[in-house]
Order: C-alpha cells, then structure tokens, then sequence
C-alpha cells in the first residue's frame, strides 16, 4: 500500500486485517528511511506505544463508535506540547525541555484515537519559510533533496508527502503550513483564527498562530480539523461558536458558486509555471459549475510590511520567558544580566534574534504610533477588504506561492525569503481559514492552488478544495524516487 | 541668603516649601485563584513553588485566562472610589526581564484601565482634602526573590519562588494632590479601610498584600510650576509611609536651600536608616514596550455590569459612621474610633442588636474589649467569647446580676477561652448582693467597724462617704451593689 490514505487505513483497522501499532510501526520504519532528508526530531516511543494500546482497546470495544482517526498513526511539528515528550520549536534554547502538560489540540487528537510517532523537524520557532532556520538541520524537500520543502512546518509536509504517515500537524502564522503543502504537492489547512485551540502551542505571534492539518486527501485533512476544532476555555481567543459539520459539505461540488480571483494575487512575481497552472485549476473549476470573477484587494502590498511589524513585535515578547531561569538551555555566569545575554544569546538562531530585535524596536517608546499603531490600523483596512470581496464572492481562489520549491541556501538575503509568504500572510492578518492543495507541476516540481473563505467558513474552504481534487489527479501523484534509492517505502 | 538653611526643621522647611505628593497602592484582590489560572490566590505559607501551574509558571505554550471575579473586585473598588467605568477596556503586555517575572512580560492594563477619574475625600486637622484618582486597574503580582546578598545584581545566589505569581493585583494611582505627610498617611489610611470594607483586600501592609509606593516633590510656596519628582519605595507601614515622606522633605528642602538641584530618582526607604537611599537613577529607566495582550480579548464592560456591582456595594466606612451617629447617637468621635475596622462596627451593631445600649456597647468596645484584642492579638469576633458572649457578659451588668468590675474580671478570664458568663456567675456566686435585708446588713456592719469615717461623714466631710462605700465592696469583694449601698449609708448616717 503505498501512501495509505486514513480511509484505506482506518477500513485495514477495522477488518482486523492490521491494528494501531503494526500501522505505527510500519510509519516509523517509512519515517526512518527518510533520514536523508532530516523531517524528523525525535520519535515519541513510549506515547506511540500507549495511544497504540489505547487505539487498539477502542477499535475492540466498539468498532462503530471508534472515529476515522481511532488507530491512525501521525506526526506533528516540534512547536506542540505534549506531556512527558521533549518540545524544542525548533531550538537549542529549549533543547531538553519537556512539557508537564499536553495542548488542547493534540490532546483532541489523543482523544480520537490517533497515534503520534514522531516530532517534525521545523524552523526556529515557526520562524521561516524554507525550514533552513532549523537548529537541528534543515529538511530535504521529497521532490527533490536538495531543495527545501518551504516551512515552517517542512519537516511535516515532507513527511505526508513522502507517506510515512496519512497526515500530520503543522503551526500557520504567516503561511507556515499552506507554504510547504505547496512545495510538497500535499494539502495544507489553516483553519480560521480562533477555531483551533493555540494552548499548547509555543506561541510565534499569537494574534496570528493556527494550528493545521496536512494531509494527501482534502478528506482527510477535513476529519483531523474535526477532531481538533471548537472552543477551549484554556485558550480566551477561541471560539465559542458552533464548529459547521464539515462532513455535509464535502462532495456537495461547487456548481453555482462564486469565486473570486484576488487582482493582486496574480501580479508580477508569479513564476510562469505557478501562473500556467493555477489558471488551469481556474478553469477546471469554471467547468466544475462555479462562476469566477476577479476582485480586488487593493491594500494588499501593505501586507507583508504589515506583518513583519505585528508578528515580530508579539515574538519579542512571547519569547521573552525563553531566559533560561526556569527550564531549557541555561547559561551559568556571574551576572544576571551576563546570563540572559549568553543564554539568549547562544540559545537563539540568527533569524529569531532578527525578529525579536525588529519587535523590540517597533514597540519602543516613539515608535510605537509610526510602527505598531500603524500596523494595526493597516491589518483593519486588510481585513475590510476581505469583508467586502467575500460581499460578492463565496470563496477567493489564488497561488499558494508565487514560486516553486527552491534550492536550498538560495535565499540567504532575508527578504527575498520573506517574499515567499506574500499570497499566504494576509490571510493571518484576517484570521481567514485557507487551503492549499496540489494543482499541477512547475519544472517537476508541485504548484499549489490557496483557497481562501470568510472567517468560520472554514467548511466551505475544505468543500472547494474537495471538489477540485475529486476532479484532479495532483494529489495522486508520488514525488519521483530519489535518485539511487531502491524505491519508496511501502 | 539663609545660611542656617542646611539644618533647617521640617517646621522651617514647610514654612518656604509645599510638598506635592501622589501615591499609587497595590492591593491583591481576594479572590479565589490567581488572575489568569486555577492557582489558590492565597499562597502564603506553601512550600515554595508549590503553588503553581503551567500557566503561572510562564510555561511555553500557556495561555491566560481572566479571573472574572478580579474584574468585579476592581469594578467595586473603582465604584467606592467615584471612578468612571468605561465600556471597553484591555489588557496590555508590560515587557521587562526579572527572574520574577516568568513570562518575561506582566500583563497589566496601559491605556485603556478598567477605571479612571475618582476621588477619596477625608480630613486632616479639621480641613477638607478631596484627592483625585488617577485611575484603578488590574494586572498580576510578580513572583518573590530571597538574595544571599543585597540586590540581585551583587548577590552570590538567589532564589525564586513562584507562589505568589499571578495573584490578581489592582494598582490604584492617586493624583499628586496631597500636600503633606499626614495627608498622605490618612489617605493610605481611608484607601485601606474602604478595599477591606468592600472585600476586596485584606488590608495587611506587614506582609505586601497592600502596598504603598509614593511621588513626591516639592516647590517654593505660591509656585505652581511642579519641582522633579522623586519616587519612595519600600515602605511597610503608615508610620514608614510617614517618616519616609517627612525625611524626603527634609532632603528635597535641605539640598533646593543650598540650590542643588533634585535628581529624578527611585529612592527606597530603610527602616533602620530611618532615611531613604538611591536605587535607580531616571537614565536607567526601563522603556516597558506595552502593546495590547494578544491572548486575551478586550474587555467589555456593561452598564448592567456596573449598575449591578453598584448594587452590590456595601455600606462604606464613611455612610457606617453617619449611620452609627445619627441612628445611635454616638458622637463623631466615638463612630470613627468604632469604624475604624469594619469587625468592630459589625461588633458594635450586633450588641446593639442584642440589646445593650449604644453608648455601652462603644464603651466596651473602645476600652477593655479593645485591649485585650490588642493585647492578645485576637479579634473579639475570633475569640473564644465573641460577640453574643460579650453581649451576655454586658447584660448581667446592665441587670444589675453582676457588678462592673465583675464583668470586667469575667471578660479577661473567658476572652480566649470563652464560656458562658451567666453559668459561671451562678457557678461561682459572683452575682451582685442586691437583696434588700444582705444589704442592711452589710451596710450596719460597714458603719460599726468604721466608726472614724461615719464620725468624719457626720462632721459634713462627703469623701467620708466614699471610704464607708468601699469598705462595703471590700467586704463583698466587689459583688455589692455600689449604687444601693451608697443610698442606704445615706439613710442610716442621715438618721
Ligand atoms: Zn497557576
């Protein structure tokens, strides 16, 4: 069975044909042939074991009653608490830190029955775009090794993508998990701020962190979002509004739908091979019974400046208790002050450094109107123009990224890295729900179609995404073995 | 010009200068668990750090969650206060690194508080002084520190303790207009005994749950341009709060005579000093950052909210003393005495509930009840008499069953242990001798055995008769009724 959905998986489950802990590991030996390309940190062992059993006790008591995700092993990225398992963001600072305490989403997923085998490999604290901001190494995209598999959360698309496991959980701040679906050829899912529990996850920009889905069947991404959704009264910025039943919506297709085209989104920058394939995908979903129409985002170009203003300047402050006084990587000097600066100092990567000290700076006294004020009003007027484009349109369709997959260390120059999640960060902006799923190939390499919804639309986002895969091979199709490898694991 | 100014008294330097002082207090709010987690909010006497969860602990990957009973505390306390209650409000991150500060960030509230623009009106020397406040708003309480060695920077090793992190904290900042020291002890005073009225704190300065930093400066009177302030910190008593402002202005005056100028400054107070010492110079300042708190939503605040917190309000200590004056008539004097702690005027109402006149219940309260409280360092309410015991105590007295230096004897022997006065009355025979033929008796053999002071009383000395009186408590070790013993020796001597 090669990339086993979490339908083929859960129906094997179901007719005795294997139980949770062959599934966990037959996905940890797959995970452990992918070395290569470094996706993952660590492997939960003894959590796989425990929720193995667990699955396994639940699938016999009652079959019927067990969810799709009860025996389906898993990984998520290394930003996610879970109690008694070592959660480093990515980090030296926080390298041997173990968490007293599971986070409200995982904790869904352990609920359900999910088996979690392994840490994936991320940038620094979910800051980056190529996952090259890693302390413990950057990943090989599974397309091609020697380039990335964007990030944040890489290490967790490479993994779906290579099917090691059915799905995994990635972080979205600024693209974080649509970005690397993308480079991946996998479906990523950011679902609407506030839908998804943030307590336990090790907060980048906290007005702006979702915690998402990757998967190879929008279905399947659909079932983790379920699982993982709805209000937690441990995190006071998630909703208490009822969560939409996906389920009804999926396979409804889209005929009689409006689509709108973000102008902006399809400007100069696009490669020609992104642009050659997301207006395909337009055009297939034309056929599929949708109307599309452009519209416009004027503010648009505001908002990468926008967010680099807003996410840095929470960063500076949620990564202020990484200081060494009570738990990760400590070191000891005289001083106080001596022991912050060398702790945070030889603890922290170059990038983390550069965001803390541009947050640090926008929030300093005198140029907090001209920077953080400003910035804020600017995410407003973002977030109006989505309100008045979704006036006229059900759901936005765009490229997921203006490029390809690149070379690893081709992007040193730290904005042209930032450049990558410009059709990705103003949905973070306004707490939008956005999918990227894979729409064709630009020089061997998979292109992503985004599509965006009103805020708690988060079903009619999947719903798209599910009718334009149904109708589309993309996701299908395998990355290419690497060159001299006997073959993928099975 | 003056060369004597550098030794000038206070008295000389508040007859050129006029102090401007303005205090801001922290009050830990009486809550249940702490400001933004489950944690009890009373943490004294735990292990150290054992009162702590992920959340108060700054953990990465927590979140705050808000303590809605500390938004009602703060509402009811800026509701006491005069404040206005705007409908919307935030939380703000206030960023800067100390090891007690586990988040590296406190979340309090910058420019949006829960409360703004009230005042505390009281007197001092008979004159009238109405202090504006500033603002009334919530945040947490640090973690604590124990150095080996004197500030943290110098010290060997230090220590933290997490317990008391997180406590809901409200932080009342008065405006600069208090005039003296003794202003602002009796505006510490009056703050104090409104959040302990209210509920919302428990008033104790010894051990930080209320405390007091102040700013103060001085200018030439008949200026009203403002002199550089100075900020005093660590003072653990109204008394502390009193000399630091005194010795402050004595400083302030002293160097403004020798036409140096004043250094804008943190300065703490040293009670074994007697004298406040430079902790932080203003160049050293911290620049806090605020930004709103991106965890917490903003903060609606309801007219129905604050109409019902209104409601909700208790009798504060200034209506408790008019009440007291015009329904009981006690004297203003006797009222402030009485609400000076609300136990005591919640004593007082319940004697008088029980039956004992006003002005007795006062007596009691504001003499012999009020030493032993202090004395044995045990409220009435928690003694082992208690209220309804005193009550009975003062009602054998009131009857005539038992004398007042009986009472007296009684009160100091069952107030810790309590008991019930009357049994031990009966038990013991201590009821006074108020029967008409004991008494006869008694008074015929005062009168035989005291022949010189009836021969004196005879011979138109009145004291005499205080010595035949006495004679006859003696006699009856102070059981007799000194009132019916007084007329009957008039009788017999006057035949
Ligand atoms: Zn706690």
């Amino acid at each position: 069975m090669s990339r086993p959905t979490v339908a083929d998986l859960g129906a094997s489950l179901r007719r005795g044909e294997t139980s949770p802990a062959e599934l966990a590991a037959a996905s940890r030996s797959a995970l452990e042939s992918l070395a290569g390309l470094h996706p993952v940190l660590r492997y939960t062992d003894e959590l796989t074991e425990r929720q193995a059993a667990r699955a396994a006790r639940s699938l016999a008591e009652s079959p019927e009653k067990a969810g799709p995700l009860c025996g389906i092993p898993f990984a998520y990225k290394d930003v996610l608490c879970v109690e008694g398992v070592e959660t480093t963001a990515g980090s030296r600072i926080l390298q041997g830190y173990i968490p007293p305490y599971t986070g409200t989403a995982l904790g869904r997923l352990l609920d359900a029955g999910a088996v979690p085998v392994a840490v994936t490999n991320c940038d620094e604290f979910a800051m980056g775009s190529s996952n090259e901001n890693s302390a413990f190494g950057p990943v090989g995209n599974p397309w091609d090794p020697s380039r990335v598999p964007g990030g944040s959360s890489g290490g967790s698309a490479a993994v779906v993508a290579a099917g090691a496991v059915p799905f995994s959980l990635g972080t979205d701040t600024g693209g974080s998990i649509r970005q690397p679906a993308s480079f991946c050829g996998v479906a990523g899912f950011k679902p609407t701020y506030g839908r998804v529990s943030r307590y336990g996850l090790i907060a980048f920009a906290s007005s702006l962190d979702q915690i998402g889905p990757f998967a190879r069947q929008v279905e399947d991404a659909a079932h983790v979002f379920t699982a993982m959704a709805g209000h937690d009264p441990r995190d006071s910025t998630s909703s208490p509004t009822e969560v939409e039943p996906v389920d009804e919506q999926l396979g409804r297709g889209i005929e009689g739908m409006r689509l709108g085209i973000p102008r902006e989104y399809m400007a100069e920058g696009l490669e020609p091979g992104v642009r050659t394939a997301v207006e395909s995908a337009f055009a297939l979903l034309e056929k599929l019974g949708a109307t599309l129409e452009e519209v416009s985002l004027p503010s648009t170009p505001a908002a990468l400046s926008t967010y680099y203003i807003i996410a840095p300047a929470e960063c500076s402050a949620n990564l202020a208790r990484m200081d060494g006084v009570r738990f990760g990587f400590h070191v000891d000097r005289p001083s106080l002050t001596d022991s912050y600066l060398e702790t945070r100092g030889q603890g922290f990567g170059p990038e983390v450094k550069r965001r803390i000290m541009l947050g640090t700076y926008a929030l300093s006294s005198g140029y907090y109107d001209a920077y953080y004020r400003k910035a804020q009003k600017v995410r407003t007027l973002i977030a109006e123009e989505f309100d008045r484009a979704f006036e006229k349109v059900d759901a936005l369709v765009c490229p997921t990224s203006p490029i390809v997959a690149f070379p690893k260390g081709e992007r040193s120059d730290p904005l042209s890295m930032y450049l990558c999640d410009v059709l990705t960060l103003p949905v973070n902006l306004a707490g939008l729900p956005g999918i990227s799923v894979p729409c064709g190939l630009s020089e061997g390499l998979p292109v992503g179609l985004q599509v965006i919804g009103p805020r708690f639309q988060d079903a009619r986002v999947l719903r798209v995404a599910h009718a334009y895969q149904a109708a589309t091979p993309w996701h299908e199709a395998p990355p290419p073995p690497p060159p001299g490898a006997a073959g993928r694991p099975s | 010009m003056i060369t004597a100014s550098a030794v000038s008294t206070l008295e000389q330097i508040l007859s050129r200068y006029e102090p401007v002082i303005g205090l801001e207090v922290h009050g830990q709010l009486l809550t249940r668990s702490k400001m933004f987690c489950g944690c009890s909010a009373d943490y004294i006497g735990s292990p150290p750090n054992s009162n702590t969860c992920p959340v108060c602990l700054g953990l990465p990957g927590v979140l705050p969650v808000m303590n809605r009973v500390a938004v009602e505390y703060t509402v009811r306390t800026a509701l006491a206060l005069n404040c206005e209650i705007p409908e919307h409000s935030k939380f703000d991150r206030k960023n800067y690194f100390y090891p007690d500060l586990p988040k590296g960030y406190q979340i309090s509230q910058w420019d949006m508080p829960l409360s703004r623009n009230g005042h505390l009106s009281f007197t001092v020397d008979g004159e009238e002084v109405r202090c504006g406040i500033t603002r009334v708003h919530l945040e947490e309480d640090t973690g604590t520190l124990q150095h080996a060695g004197d500030i943290l920077q110098q010290a060997r090793s230090s220590v933290v303790d997490l317990n008391r992190a997180g406590v809901p904290l409200m932080e009342i900042v008065g405006e600069p207009d208090l005039r003296s020291a003794e202003q602002a002890r009796e505006y510490l005073v009056r703050l104090r005994q409104i959040l302990v009225y209210i509920g919302v704190n428990d008033g104790n300065l010894e051990q930080g749950s209320f405390r007091c930093d102040a700013n103060i400066s001085l200018r030439r009177r008949g200026e009203t341009e403002l002199g550089v302030k100075v900020e005093v910190k660590n003072m653990n008593s109204f008394r502390a709060v009193q000399r630091a402002l005194d010795f402050e202005i004595v400083r302030q005056g002293r160097l403004l005579d020798q036409g140096q100028p004043i250094a804008q400054e943190t300065r703490g107070w040293v009670e074994a000093k007697g004298a406040t010492i430079s902790q932080r110079s203003k160049e050293y300042a911290h620049d806090y950052r605020y930004f709103p708190e991106p965890d917490l939503p903003p903060l609606q605040i309801g007219v129905d909210f604050v109409e019902r917190v209104r409601a909700g309000l208790p009798e504060l200590p200034q209506q408790l003393m008019e009440r007291l004056q015009r329904d009981h008539g006690l004297s203003a004097y006797d009222a402030a005495i009485i609400c000076a702690e609300r136990e005591d005027a919640r004593a007082f109402e319940e004697l008088v509930a029980a039956g004992v006149p006003a002005k007795t219940a006062a007596n009691w309260l504001m003499g012999e009840v009020a030493r032993l409280s202090r004395e044995s360092r045990t409220p009435l309410q928690r003694s082992g008499l208690g209220v309804a015991g005193l009550a009975a105590l003062v009602k054998l007295v009131e009857g005539g069953s038992i004398s007042g230096s009986t009472a007296k004897e009684l009160l100091e022997e069952l107030y810790l242990p309590g008991g019930d006065p009357a049994a031990v009355v009966r038990d013991r025979g201590l009821a006074q001798v108020s029967d008409q033929a004991e008494l006869e008796r008694l008074v015929d053999a005062v009168i035989a055995e005291n022949p010189a002071a009836v021969a004196d009383f005879r011979g138109g000395k009145e004291q005499a008769l205080q010595r035949l009186v006495g004679g006859g408590m003696k006699a009856t070790r102070g059981r007799a009724d000194a009132r019916a013993v007084t007329g009957l020796l008039r009788d017999r001597l006057a035949r």
